[in-house]
């Protein structure tokens, strides 16, 4: 349940989406509604190729979906994607719950 | 009941578990310090844990790997960059290739372990962080819990699947 479940290319995609302060903003942002690319760049002191550039990162993480409408790209809130962070810390938290059990059960042993 | 609490931090990709067991401080730490005793606890019984290396100091290398029902080997190390015996440890812990090397750009966890007395019972509380490799400070320094603190709340109603608008 442990490693074989949790993969390291998603992992990695992941902590990359999330270490960059415009794209942790982009998400925040995403998540009280839906922006077009253009939208949001006009928020951020870069280029539109910038902007697009970090989206493009958090879609790979699954954090953002993009979608075509008319001439605008459509950005919005992954759910998923943000449940699977979110289930993520909750499996690491479940194996640390577990390692100090059986510390516990070590310890009873003397 | 040994867990007392646990705490997640969704937006800084954190928690905090706090835990006590029948047994002085000295004897806690040993199962930190003791490789044997350690790879009776860090894998699940699924995948037992086996430490080649527990160079316990500061600055000291860890390296292990946790075999799989299978015979699937899975390997990690910890770099320990903090140790105040027995009462606190600190250090990054990560995937390896199959050689035993860490893989850099890879996601590592920092944890912090104390150890407290509480009469004749420990308390144990590890902090661990997930940082992207190198970039803990960044992170910190760009104020990652701030920035997204606002946006909690409305992950948590996204996730609940109401409409926010």
């Amino acid at each position: 349940m442990v490693v074989d479940k949790l993969n390291d290319a998603d992992l990695d995609r992941l902590f990359q989406a999330f270490a960059d302060a415009t794209r942790r903003d982009i998400v925040t942002r995403v998540t009280t509604g839906e922006y077009s690319v253009s939208g949001l760049a006009r928020h951020y002191a870069m280029s539109f190729a910038a902007v697009q550039k970090h989206v493009a990162v958090l879609e790979r993480a699954s954090l953002v979906t993009k979608e075509k409408r008319g001439r605008e790209q459509i950005v919005r809130a992954h759910r998923g994607g943000l449940q699977r962070a979110r289930r993520l810390l909750d499996a690491y938290e479940a194996i640390w719950r577990q390692r100090a059990e059986r510390i516990a059960d070590i310890l009873a042993q003397g | 009941m040994t867990v007392i609490s646990s705490v997640k931090n969704f937006e800084a990709l954190s928690f905090t578990l706090v835990a006590e067991f029948d047994a002085g401080v000295e004897r806690v730490w040993q199962v930190w310090e003791d490789p044997r005793q350690l790879e009776r606890w860090w894998g699940p019984p699924t995948w037992p844990a086996t430490f080649e290396r527990h160079n316990f100091v500061p600055g000291g290398e860890v390296s292990y790997y946790m075999t799989g029902p299978d015979g699937k080997k899975s390997r990690g190390w910890w770099r320990i960059t903090a140790i105040q015996a027995p009462h606190r440890l600190e250090f990054d812990d990560g995937f390896a290739d199959e050689d035993g090397n860490p893989v850099s750009d890879m996601g590592t966890t920092h944890g912090v372990v104390t150890l407290e007395a509480i009469g004749d019972r420990t308390r144990m509380t590890l902090m661990s962080t997930f940082e992207a490799e190198g970039q803990m400070e960044e992170m910190l320094a760009m104020g990652m819990d701030e920035g997204l603190n606002g946006a909690v709340g409305q992950i948590d109603a996204i996730l609940a699947g109401s409409r926010v608008s």
